[in-house]
């Protein structure tokens, strides 16, 4: 039996299990994986304490190519696994990796209901905007419009935005980032990572093969610039190659302005994470490309109590006034009569 | 037979008592009338009086249906014996209505000549019309077979309490225990034990407590003061195995059952689960017991339900979930996922009418199919079912027991006539109950490494969880290679897989305890088989005809998947089988297919059980054509 792991320093390749990873080559989800394990090291999380669970589509292999505990589970239902996990043992860290169709469609109901818990978890949505793993049929993130096998005149549903939806939830960590934007996504993750709650980070991810480039408009070097804005707490919404633009609040809007002249920074809508009013936040990811640069970075972390520290509490209360339980007691309960 | 009260005719000479082998009575009012309430004071009071009692609530399926209507009726009928009862009784001696449409929808089960006490205060026109009379049956004639009493209950109990100091509306309230009072003079019952309850209810309430002693007080003097009743009956004490009882439903022995299981394995019990009746007071009663460290989690839905359930189990809690047939329906896919894992697990059905909504508060036994059969793929399971309502505590550890030595989810039927009925429970000593010895590895299984799908000779694999170092593993629902359970999709390991898991289920039939005969152990004319909630009325059906003479056995199924290893030795001892079932015929299908073994089947599915006497005319029929042939 092996100890080690829990005294020596690991790195992110010790995370990985002996299985061939088999994504298409390309996808963005060897970066989400790369990350991850890299973040792992990072906060020295110990294999045998990490579990992570999925559901299915290409994002819910993730589990195989960890070398923690893993599973893979049903359509959608990872959350649910995943609370079911963290309440059995609430020492455990526990990740959920899942994807748009998995999380926001067959698993809709599970992601609002684990957030709004604020179950201790990590929520990885790999957002494709597609289905990869059925062979290319729209998403519930997939645009208006948007021509897929299953949609040859372009689809009449509008999308859902999943920040929106986790941030009406009242989820307590939510964050976006950028398969290819390595740096950043790591940042978000460990931050995710060191949240104590339900943690939710949508990472746009490149499907190579049935949806490419869907998000060439935030990251080709031409264009990135002018299309997301990094959030950062404390800070103004400053973009543009040469930081010239800001975000602004026009009322209740954001509208665009450029700096210089009459508009100083001190003007621009300046970023609060904390604030426990989740308007703020709602109204960033309401920013969508091509109107508005679109918010990257962490849109909300604020601190709440955890579903299974309130759960746990009412167990250790209960054993406090009572005592531990004693079967003699429980079966006395109510009136009894003696048979002679 | 009519007799009225006005005025209160004294009594001349004391009511003659007769002595019965067991009387059924049924409360029957309007859901806000306590009908629950007197009905379960009744059995206490007859149970330590020595009485065996065996219960069946009514409820309606509206929360707050419209007082006095048809669907707003409620009722409570208890049977209590001097002898071993196995039922809620099959016909009632005595109806207590009050109102209309409590008579309305009871008097057919009134036996010819059976007492029916009426609350003649609430026969009133408007709720003579809500119950859908167009004349008052009190006064055209319509109920002439039986005796008819005609009680102004409200106007006396508004007599007795008047000095109590409650409002008119409140003294309302009290007409149960009035109602109560007479039945307890009726049937030689003390009060004592109501009063106590009382007390400790209301103590703290001084008017109410009064008004109440007094109504209850008012209606058995008014019982004794009256030459109303030509006589009074008694009920003597019956011969029950000496201890120490209590009174258990079938929802509150399973949730101890449940609770039990974890404290001999000295584990968390995880219960996930979504509400539905008639299920739900299995998570109200574990809820309560948080200081034995049970964890519920009430779910957004029965999907989320039972996956929690499982990633509990993979976590290491006993873990089980609650709900009735569409919660199973919707959890089926996550049992199979369960099955493919290898994890243990229990699902309990407290089955009800359907198909779909059906009759959410009425029995039925319809999901036996569904447990056996209702996934995708080959994916057995192993199922149980419960007898009694006592018999869920065992059956409970019972699931517990096989999922962890199998490694598998089990299911566990009960059914609402289970869930809701009750029964004197014999309290166990928990030092005399069974170890549960529930062990995890911590050491590798191979040379250097673990292999999760690695097996004993039974076929079961190791439970390992999560916070153990080395054993770091992953699992899921894509087929398993044999023995590394690594991603597998050979058309060979697949077929060897699938036959794998159906003799790790079969194996579980060397621990399920041989079936019984309860009869003729050599075999004969005819075994009356049965499962679950239908023990009671065969058993007792198959002993009055025993006692006639007739050449009838029966035995009784509580392991269905697998069954026990002697099923088809036992059933080819006779010459013809009978499966009564509340289905039908979902068992016959199972016991057709497995033995080839042309049982005759026995249907009803009324949202009610079987009647002992239904039972009894059947097998008398089967017998005597059997008879009729050979002459
Ligand atoms: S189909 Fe798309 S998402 Fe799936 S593995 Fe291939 S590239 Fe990645």
């Amino acid at each position: 039996m092996s100890t080690e792991s829990s005294v020596i320093q690991l790195t992110a390749k010790d995370y990985a299990s002996d299985q061939d990873i088999r994504w298409c080559p390309g996808c963005g989800d060897y970066s989400i994986l790369q990350q991850v394990k890299k973040v792992l090291a990072t906060v020295g999380a110990k294999r045998e304490n990490t579990v992570f669970v999925s559901g299915i589509g290409c994002s819910s292999r993730f589990p195989y190519y960890m070398s923690t505990y893993g599973f893979h589970s049903i359509h959608g239902r990872a959350p649910a696994v995943a609370t079911g996990v963290k309440v059995a043992n609430p020492a455990l860290d526990v990740w959920v990796a899942t994807g748009d169709g998995d999380g926001l469609s067959i698993g809709g109901n599970h992601f609002l209901h684990t957030i709004r818990r604020n179950v201790n978890l990590k929520i990885l949505l790999f957002n494709n905007r597609i289905y990869g793993l059925t062979k290319g049929q729209y998403s519930p993130t997939s645009p208006l419009g948007k021509k897929t096998k299953s949609t040859p005149d372009g689809s009449v549903d509008y999308p859902l935005h999943p920040i929106s939806v986790a941030i009406g939830a009242e989820a307590t960590f939510v964050a976006r980032s950028i398969d290819v934007n390595v740096k950043h996504l790591e940042h978000v993750l460990e931050r995710a990572a060191k949240h104590k709650g339900t943690a939710f980070v949508e990472i746009y991810q490149n499907c190579n093969i049935f949806n490419d480039m869907a998000f060439e408009y935030a990251t080709s070097k031409e264009t990135k610039d002018d299309t997301t804005v990094f959030l950062e707490h404390g800070k103004p919404l400053i973009f543009g190659k040469d930081k010239k633009k800001g975000i602004r609040l026009h009322g209740m809007n954001p509208e665009i302005v450029e700096l210089g002249g009459d508009i100083k920074e001190d003007d621009l809508l300046f970023h609060d994470e904390k604030q426990v009013e989740p308007s703020l936040a709602y109204l960033l990811s309401r920013m969508h490309f091509p109107e508005f640069p679109e918010p990257m970075g962490v849109f909300r972390a604020v601190e709440r109590p955890t579903y299974e520290d309130m759960l746990m509490g009412q167990v250790d209360a209960a054993v406090r006034a009572k005592g531990p339980g004693k079967l003699e007691d429980l079966y006395d309960d109510g009136e009894t009569w003696v048979v002679n | 037979m009519v007799v009225s009260i006005e005025p209160p005719v004294t009594k001349t000479k004391p009511t003659p008592v007769v002595e019965r082998e067991e009387i059924t009575v049924r409360f029957a009012g309007d859901s806000g009338d306590g009908m629950q309430l007197v009905g379960t004071q009744m059995t206490n009071t007859s149970a330590m009086f020595g009485n065996d009692v065996s219960t069946f609530p009514d409820f309606p399926a509206e929360i707050r249906a419209p007082a006095g209507t048809l669907a707003g009726v409620s009722g409570y009928q208890l049977n209590f014996g001097a002898r071993k009862l196995r039922t809620a009784g099959d016909t009632v001696n005595a109806l207590i209505a009050m109102n209309p449409a409590a008579l309305k929808t009871n008097v057919e089960d009134l036996e010819q000549g059976g007492i029916l006490v009426i609350n003649d205060d609430a026969f009133n026109p408007t709720n003579l019309q809500k119950a859908g009379y167009k004349e008052n049956p009190l006064e055209n004639g319509s109920l002439e077979r039986y005796q008819l009493f005609r009680i102004p209950m409200e106007k006396l109990t508004a007599e007795a309490c008047k000095d109590t100091g409650l409002t008119a509306r409140n003294i309302a309230r009290c007409k149960n225990f009035y109602s109560l009072g007479l039945v307890y003079w009726l049937y030689g019952k003390s009060l004592e034990p109501t009063e106590r309850w009382l007390q400790d209810k209301f103590g703290k309430k001084a008017d109410v407590l009064s008004a109440n002693l007094k109504a209850l007080r008012a209606g058995y003097y008014f019982g004794e003061t009256t030459d109303m009743f030509s006589v009074r009956y008694l009920v003597p004490a019956a011969k029950i195995a000496p201890g120490r009882y209590r009174k258990v439903t079938g929802n509150e022995a399973l949730a101890m059952g449940l609770i039990t299981a974890a404290r001999l394995a000295n584990k968390p019990l995880f219960y996930g689960s979504y509400p539905i009746t008639p299920a739900s007071d299995i998570l109200h009663e574990l809820s309560r017991h948080k200081n034995f460290d049970v964890r519920t989690f009430q779910a957004e839905d029965e999907i989320a339900a039972i996956t929690s359930v499982i990633g509990a189990s993979f976590a290491g809690a006993l873990a089980v979930t609650g709900t009735s047939g569409p919660g199973v329906a919707l959890k089926q896919e996550a049992i199979a996922l369960a099955i493919m894992t290898e994890l243990p697990l229990v699902i309990v059905n407290v089955q009800r009418g359907g198909p779909s909504t059906g009759l959410p508060t009425k029995t039925e036994q319809a999901d036996l199919h569904q447990a056996i059969w209702g996934r995708n793929g080959e994916a057995p399971c192993c199922v149980l079912a419960a007898s009694t309502p006592a018999d869920c505590f065992h059956m409970a550890m019972e699931a517990f027991r096989i999922a962890v030595q199998y490694m598998t989810p089990v299911f566990l039927l009960s059914d609402g006539y289970l869930a809701n009925g009750a029964e004197p429970w014999l309290i166990p000593d928990p030092s005399k109950l069974d170890k549960f010895v529930v062990k995890h590895p911590t050491t590798h299984n191979d040379t250097d490494h673990f292999l999760p799908y690695k097996r004993n000779p039974d076929l079961v694999r190791e439970w390992a969880i999560p916070g153990t170092p080395g054993l770091e593993h992953r699992v899921g629902g894509l087929e398993k290679r044999d023995i590394t359970g690594d991603v597998c999709y050979e058309p060979d390991n697949h077929d060897h897989m699938i036959r794998l898991r159906r003799q790790k289920i079969d194996n579980i039939a060397k621990t399920v305890p041989p079936l019984e005969i309860y009869g003729n152990t050599n075999g004969g004319e005819l075994l009356v088989l049965g499962w679950g909630s239908t023990y009671g009325p065969i058993t007792s059906a198959v002993e009055r005809c025993r006692s006639k003479g007739l050449d009838v056995s029966s035995a009784h199924l509580r392991y269905l998947d697998p069954m026990p290893q002697n099923s088809g030795e036992i059933l080819k001892k006779f010459r013809r089988v009978l499966i009564p079932e509340m289905n039908l015929g979902q068992l016959r299908a199972h016991i057709r297919a497995t033995f080839l073994i042309d049982a005759i089947g026995m249907n009803k599915v009324q949202g009610k059980p079987f009647t002992i006497n239904e039972i009894e005319t059947q097998i008398g029929s089967l017998l005597h054509q059997q008879n009729g042939r050979k002459s």
